[in-house]
């Protein structure tokens, strides 16, 4: 039978195309590249250095930043596989990878589309329509609307009849986008939920069809991860729990679900392969489910027809990698597992490390990676496990429950996986999601799972964008996460105990931050060199001793706060006596050793303790006049205890007595906050404004924001147009503001 | 056998100890008594030295501190030697501020000179350290004299002991050569009169710190004074010899007599800023040549390591301008006419967009100042509207000291001519114009001249036109080169022709040949360049002449850049 098998496997592609970027692609290729698969990356101009490119063997440019001219074009990439010779495309996830169309186009060039056929993206891809098959199906669903009338009137009688709280969701709608919830139970307030969800929907995905849904108040959010091939076979690859979300978007991962019994996880499972079937499905998806906490009920709520993101949490735990049975079933072969076969070995997390600012609202973040240290991944894969021979009988209930005692008696070694996209240095832009890489971690259960996350998260290190990493770290070690306690309202309901407040600096971190600064700034000796005037650093005569007074501020510091001083004294070779002065008091350490043992990592003994921190200086950008605010300053990054901490050296003040002179007429002088897009300027050259009119729109990171006049005047500059990349600090639009005195 | 070669080789590892012949053997006992008695003795004696040493670093005292600091100056050692604060790493208007506000390098040693000098010699008058701070320090990365007024100690008025610490500091500085830097901290009211017969009229006295100044110029050592406060009389010559000066804003004042002395010779009421202020030295006299906002910024300022040549710092890892370089087309556009900030031009052809301003507040028609283009250091001399006599004095002064400092010259055109008028014309333009076209012709340093606007009449002669050799001339597609505009020459022909009519086509004419195409084809320059292209086209030039300055070794700086007489030639080493 074994050998019939053999006989009768297609081959694999000789080459195929990954129409994505960032760490998804890397992904892909990495895969192709063991099953000896030659690759292709496309990329836009943003991205020509980025580390797909260079992962893959051959790479082509597909046009501008923006996605839609970029990789949303299909055009361009079928050309790019006619040039390089690719038999088939991954999609990856996001851009094409749910364009049935696409896919389409792709079949009629006889290139190969890696994931499921149109009609299954085109069913699955509408929610209205998909609810429908699953209601046929016998897949339960929410109670909903999910018919195409769309009068506002009509909707609201809809919801009425569900019964509020209600969720309105764009049909073409994903992550988390052209979804509104409506609590208020009157028109007006539906309307408005409506209009805006709407509005998102199409600018988004071109369409602004949406259903209305019960909304329910502790749900959780539970998908599995199905498989089916060209033969009708599917299988469940087990569930996972992402509940844990903000702003409608997930940032960490769990498989398997916790807390779920034997017979929940079957018959999820049971329920997802036959969602899968009803659509004759082929390939890798998702079947997402929202899951009652209350009842412990769940209902069908969409099926992701591709890759998901979080799949690496599902091949730690059967020990299978994904992207190679998606190239066994696009290439023609059968599943490589029966159901039976599949295994489930202990708990995985998966956190995404998004370049956002939590304690802003997760409002996204771009800039340059200039400092990016990880901690050492111990596997590029999952890690496989021993085979489980296939049961006999036909895929039953049984089969949904994996044999976890076969497993119980292996030796697993707690794992960590980094899936990156971006290395020290890349720029996180605003075009395209702001996720910097998925830190994957495996352990024999979610206790071990959990400690091998909260100390991968310590050693991740971000200097450049704001990052996720600590408010990850502070839900990882949360007791209500440890607890289980999981549901998609998690944050909002700890909120308190994820953003403790900020406390002040230690002045052991003062110390070492001081200790950070004289040390990179001792003079450079080489052997070719060497001089007394480099070696003998500090060195005075006669009694005389040299001290330096370092100034440190805290990042989020108000602007007259008296900055903290450090007194560093050198006390022999490689030795300091370190005097912290702040407003508490001062406190003395006496002969420290402290030395740079990399450009980055200061080693230095605090009160007879040896500890190694990592210290990263971030310039100020340059041409931006110095200021009180701490991006103007040169900022000190401290990692040490799991925290970052920021301190900026204050500038001194005849460097802000100049920036004065320099911004004196800066009243009325709009500038980008941070790096984005112009979406609109609002105002002609000699146009009169008011005070508090918006003027400019920006978008950064999908986010807008609206840049309003300081000043009543006149417009004397525009220095931006509509589509246009500014970055930050740029002049947008100069106000003249009116002659107060001469009214 | 094997256990024997091991046990052999032990044997010579132990035969290899760590001694040589030539190692000088200690037998001495430290337990003996006489070792004892003799440490306690010198212990008791360096123990006391000290002592006087850091009573005698303490200046004038605590209370003349305090007075300082209550004032918010610093005291002289605060200035230089001790107790630096932040680091400055932000490009703020073009030009960077140095890593360290305060003067020397942080962590470097600093070798004192004489600090004990004066000690009980003046009967009644405690003068410690002679009022003077002098040594040697270290400063972006070079060693160089330092020498410093001390005003605690009575004013920083000199005695007879303080002109001859301050000689022999000169007479250090001058024995290492050009790669001594003086900075001259300034706060003094020159001669401690009761003293003047043993201060004033000697060989060895206070005239002789200007001679050596005047012959140290010559020699090609960088000085750079920095005032920051009352610099009277004697104390006043000081920064105007030396190359270059800073003066601290509201606080440094430099004139020869102060408002008491004005008022009983001429009977003229002045305040201290009106008479010698920054600004008005800065702005109107030009007696100094940076203003600073504070005696941190002034440390900035009087740091060697850009724009002070002589060193090893010419050469620096090359980078892009901070803002795009195709914004140019945008900000010059087409017509000649319309003015742009020259700012704007050279933010976009430097490296990093910085550019240290020479003389900034003085005669502001005229830029000047220091720069890098693809690593290579060059002076840069760029127009900003019409010259006026001061902006030729400026241009003048600044052309000398790349001259001296051996930094290449960077003329960016775009000039319309020397003033015109009764004001201008008994203001001397005539002559002042005529010292920066001399200054020009005489510029010992290659020169390359970039048309970026209008280059008209006597000011593309003062601008290193094709006259005056720059090794290359470049224009800009834009750029237009005639004699006066064509519009202004038509007029002029119209008002002094005898027929009018005659010059009615004059105008077009003119303006045709008044294009860099008209130029180009005629070889009055080395070719048009695209506004974009400068940068590289600069770089190039710079790297090609200078064969890489990299190598600053002994020697090659005797040769002078244009052909000169060897007798012409500047002698730039005396070791």
């Amino acid at each position: 039978e074994l050998t019939d098998t053999e006989s009768t496997r297609l081959p694999h592609f000789d080459k195929i195309l990954i129409a994505n970027r960032g760490e998804i692609a890397c992904r892909v290729i990495r895969t192709a590249r063991k099953l000896g698969i030659k690759t292709v990356a496309v990329y836009s101009d943003v991205d020509k250095d980025s580390l797909h490119v260079k992962l893959a063997d051959e790479a082509y440019c597909i046009g501008p930043a923006p996605s839609a001219e970029s990789y949303l074009r299909a055009d361009k990439i079928i050309d790019v596989c006619r040039r390089s010779g690719a038999q088939a495309v991954h999609p990856g996830y996001g851009f094409l990878s749910e364009n049935a169309q696409f896919s389409e186009t792709l079949a009629k060039e006889g290139i190969v589309f890696i994931g499921p056929p149109a009609p299954a993206i085109v069913s699955m891809g509408s929610k209205s329509e998909s609810k429908n098959i699953m209601a046929a199906a016998g897949v339960p669903c929410v109670p909903g609307y999910h018919g195409d009338e769309q009068v506002p009137q009509f909707l609201f009688e809809e919801a009425t009849r569900i019964g509020f709280p209600v969720l309105i969701k764009a049909i073409h709608g994903g992550g988390g986008k052209g979804m509104r919830t409506v609590t208020t139970p009157t028109f007006a307030a539906f309307q408005e939920a409506l209009s805006s969800a709407q509005r998102e929907s199409l600018k988004a995905f071109g369409n602004d069809t949406v259903l209305v849904e019960k909304y329910i108040e502790r749900p959780r959010h539970v998908e599995v991860q199905v498989f089916a091939d060209t033969f009708g076979g599917v299988v469940s690859l087990w569930e996972r729990d992402c509940s844990v979300q903000r702003r409608n978007q997930k940032i960490i991962e769990e498989a398997p679900a916790p807390g779920l019994s034997a017979e929940l996880r079957a018959d999820l499972s049971s329920k997802a392969i036959a969602a899968a079937k009803a659509v004759n499905y082929v390939g890798a998806g998702t079947v997402e489910f929202i899951f009652d906490n209350d009842t412990e009920k769940f209902y069908f709520m969409e099926m992701n027809t591709r890759l998901q993101v979080e799949h690496p949490v599902t091949e730690m735990v059967t020990g299978l990698d994904l992207v190679e049975w998606q190239l066994e079933v696009a290439a023609g072969n059968p599943l490589p597992l029966a159901q039976s076969s599949i295994p489930l070995v202990g708990h995985a997390f998966e956190a995404r490390i998004y370049a956002e600012n939590p304690r802003n609202n997760f409002l996204p973040d771009s800039g340059p990676l200039l400092h990016l240290s990880t901690p050492m991944p111990t596997h590029i894969f999952a890690s496989s496990f021993p085979a489980i021979p296939p049961s006999s009988g036909a895929s039953s209930l049984a089969d949904l429950t994996p044999s976890l005692s076969s497993h119980n008696s292996m030796v697993i070694l707690p794992s960590v996986r980094l899936e990156e996209g971006f290395k020290q240095g890349s720029q996180i832009g605003v075009y395209y999601d702001p996720m910097i890489a998925k830190l994957v971690v495996h352990g024999r259960d979610r206790t071990e799972a959990l400690r091998m996350l909260r100390k991968a998260l310590d050693e991740y290190h971000v200097v450049g964008v704001s990052t996720n990493v600590e408010f990850l770290r502070a839900l990882a070690g949360n007791q209500a996460f440890i607890n289980e306690e999981v549901e998609t309202g998690f944050i909002p309901k700890h909120f308190d105990e994820l953003f403790p407040p900020i406390l002040a600096p230690s002045p052991e971190l003062l110390a070492q931050a001081a200790l950070f600064v004289v040390l990179r700034d001792h003079p450079i000796s080489s052997p070719t060199l060497q001089s007394p005037w480099t070696s003998l650093t500090s060195r005075r005569f006669g009694g005389d001793v040299y001290e330096r007074t370092i100034a440190l501020q805290e990042e989020n510091a108000a602007s007259d706060s008296i900055p903290v001083t450090v007194h560093v004294k050198p006390a022999g070779p490689a030795h300091f006596d370190v005097t912290v002065r702040t407003a508490g008091g001062d406190t003395h350490f006496t002969s420290v050793a402290a030395q740079l043992i990399s450009p980055t990592t200061l080693s230095s003994t605090l009160n007879d303790a040896y500890t190694r921190v990592t210290v990263v200086s971030q310039p100020p950008a340059p041409g931006v006049p110095a200021t009180s605010a701490p991006n103007t300053m040169e900022r000190i990054h401290i990692f040490a205890d799991g925290a970052k901490t920021t301190l900026a050296l204050p500038s001194p003040k005849w460097l802000l007595s100049l920036s004065e002179e320099i911004l004196g007429a800066g009243k009325g002088a709009l500038r980008a906050p941070m790096p984005s897009l112009v979406v609109e300027v609002r105002v002609k050259l000699g146009e009169r404004v008011e005070k508090g009119q918006a003027v400019v729109v920006l978008e950064s990171m999908k986010t807008e924001t609206v840049l309003r006049a300081d000043v009543a005047g006149v417009v004397k500059a525009v220095g931006c147009k509509n589509g246009e990349m500014v970055e930050e600090g740029r002049q947008l639009v100069e106000i003249e503001e009116d002659d107060v005195s001469a009214e | 056998g094997r256990a024997l070669v091991s046990s052999l080789a032990k044997r010579k590892c132990q035969c290899r100890r760590p001694y040589h012949a030539s190692v000088l053997p200690s037998l001495v006992s430290t337990a003996s008594p006489e070792f004892a008695a003799k440490a306690a003795a010198m212990d008791a004696l360096v123990a006391d030295i000290e002592a006087k040493t850091a009573q005698a670093r303490l200046g004038g005292g605590a209370k003349a501190a305090e007075r300082f600091r209550s004032k918010g100056k610093k005291l002289p050692r605060e200035r230089f030697v001790l107790r630096t604060l932040n680091d400055i790493r932000v490009t703020q208007n073009g030009w960077t501020a140095p890593r360290l506000n305060l003067l020397l390098d942080p962590h470097t040693p600093f070798l004192e000179l004489s600090p004990l000098a004066a000690h009980d010699v003046y009967p009644g008058a405690a003068i410690p350290g002679a009022g003077l701070i002098t040594g040697v320090g270290r400063i972006s990365g070079r060693e160089c004299m330092v020498i410093v007024n001390d005003p605690t100690v009575k004013g920083g008025a000199y005695y007879p002991l303080t002109v001859k610490k301050q000689l022999r500091a000169q007479e250090v500085a001058r024995s290492i050569g050009c790669r001594a830097c003086i900075l001259w901290n300034l706060v003094s009211p020159g001669a401690a009169l009761p003293y003047q017969a043993n201060v004033f009229p000697d060989k060895e006295h206070f005239g002789r710190i200007f001679y050596n100044m005047a012959q140290m110029s010559a020699l090609g050592i960088p000085q750079i004074a920095s005032i920051h406060g009352i610099s009277v009389a004697g104390g006043a010559y000081v920064p105007a010899m030396a190359d270059e000066n800073i003066i601290v804003r509201n606080q440094g004042r430099i004139f020869l007599a102060g408002p008491p002395l004005v008022k009983a010779a001429t009977g003229e009421e002045v305040d201290e800023e009106t008479l010698g202020g920054g600004m008005m030295h800065s702005s109107e006299s030009g007696v100094t040549d940076h203003l600073a906002n504070d005696d941190e910024h002034a440390g900035g300022h009087r740091r060697p390591g850009e724009g002070r040549g002589g060193g090893g710092t010419a050469v620096r890892p090359a980078r892009g301008a901070a803002v795009p370089p195709s914004e140019l087309h945008g900000i010059v556009g087409t017509d000649v006419r319309q003015a742009f900030d020259m700012r704007d031009v050279i933010a976009r052809v430097v490296d990093g967009s910085r550019f240290r301003e020479f003389k900034k507040e003085y005669g502001p028609t005229m830029l000047t100042g220091f720069a890098h283009i693809h690593g290579y250091e060059v002076g840069i001399v760029a127009n900003n509207g019409i010259l006026f006599s001061p902006s030729a004095l400026k241009a003048t002064h600044f052309i000398e000291l790349c001259s001296q400092r051996k930094i290449p010259l960077l003329f960016l055109v775009n000039v319309t001519g020397y003033m015109v008028g009764s004001k201008a014309e008994r203001g001397g333009i005539a002559k002042d114009g005529a010292k920066m076209v001399r200054a020009v012709a005489c510029a010992d340093v290659p020169k390359l001249t970039v048309i970026v606007g209008g280059s008209f009449g006597a000011g593309n002669y003062g601008m290193a036109g094709r006259a005056y050799s720059p090794r290359f001339l470049w224009m800009w597609p834009n750029a237009k080169i005639s004699v006066m505009g064509s519009a202004q020459l038509s007029q002029v022909m119209t008002a002094v022709s005898t027929d009018p009519a005659q010059h009615a086509s004059l105008q077009s004419e003119i303006e045709e040949q008044s294009t860099a195409l008209y130029s180009t084809a005629r070889l009055w320059d080395d070719g048009i360049i695209r506004p974009t292209d400068t940068r590289d086209v600069v770089g190039l030039a710079l790297g090609w002449q200078r064969g890489g300055r990299r190598g600053r070794a002994k020697g090659l700086d005797d040769v002078g850049w244009d052909v000169s007489p060897p007798g012409l030639r500047r002698v730039q080493d005396n070791e």
